[in-house]
């Protein structure tokens, strides 16, 4: 779903930015959605990507199994895309989960954001990545090799960490 | 008044089902009370929120502490902290 986004006060004399979020089980292709970015537009200098891949933890796992809540995980990535927009002054930004079994080796999320700059794009494209990571609505379950359901992966302190360095740190540009 | 619950990944697993329509007792009017009087409905719900404080909340798909009012809720969810991404 693509939806124009024009924060408060901003000069209308540049294109609205465009917002894009997708909760998909199917793979993506990052070519595609990054070129969504600058199509059509003179005004982007910078796109900075990310893509989160599903990893065996050493040989361990089959699969990931993404588990999401329908409907919130769209409207909790879509809060923090506007945010990064905001924030960042970006001219765009792609948010992109997916949810099902992923094999080791597969996508399973795809952000990229797009600026008149190089820092406001890396800057947009972590704070998503980091604010995503702790708010948005799925769960990850481990499937083992030698057969059956592993654990639950549990939540990270270093990312509720990541999140909190955006509070004081990094201002806008 | 009546609610409906919607339960993710291990809680979800531990109650036995993804979601279910309850009724509200009088005096449950927080998130936090509400984890507090599932705990109470059998061994499943003991087991999903024996750590109530690691429980996670959202009130129509928002997300919500556990002094948060439920009011007119219709659809509250009860989850573990996230780990997607």
């Amino acid at each position: 779903m693509t939806a124009p986004h024009r924060p408060t006060g901003e000069a209308s004399a540049h294109p609205a930015a465009s917002v894009t979020v997708r909760i998909q089980a199917e793979d993506f292709d990052i070519a595609h959605e990054t070129g969504l970015l600058t199509q059509g537009r003179a005004d982007v200098g910078a796109v900075a990507s990310f893509t989160g891949l599903c990893r065996d933890e050493g040989g361990r796992l089959s699969s990931l199994e993404l588990e999401h809540y329908p409907g919130m995980a769209e409207r909790a990535i879509r809060v923090i895309a506007d945010q990064a927009v905001s924030r960042f002054g970006l001219t765009g930004i792609v948010a992109i989960h997916r949810y099902g079994k992923i094999a080791p080796g597969a996508n399973i999320v795809f952000v990229a954001a797009a600026a008149p700059h190089r820092q406001a794009a890396f800057d947009g494209a972590a704070f998503l990545m980091d604010f995503l990571k702790t708010d948005a609505p799925f769960w990850k379950k481990e499937h083992l090799k030698e057969g059956g359901s592993g654990e639950w992966v549990s939540a990270k302190d270093a990312d509720d960490a990541a999140k909190a360095r955006w509070d004081e740190t990094i201002k806008p540009q | 008044m009546s609610v409906k619950l919607v339960y993710f990944a291990w809680v979800r697993e531990r109650i036995g089902k993804g979601s279910e329509e309850i009724d509200l007792p009088e005096g449950v009017t927080t998130v936090g009370e509400l984890i507090a009087h599932l705990s109470t409905l059998g061994e499943e719900y003991e087991a999903a929120f024996a750590v109530p404080q690691v429980i996670r909340a959202a009130i129509d798909e928002e997300h919500a502490d556990h002094d948060e009012a439920i009011g007119a809720a219709r659809e509250i969810a009860l989850f573990p902290p996230m780990t997607g991404g």
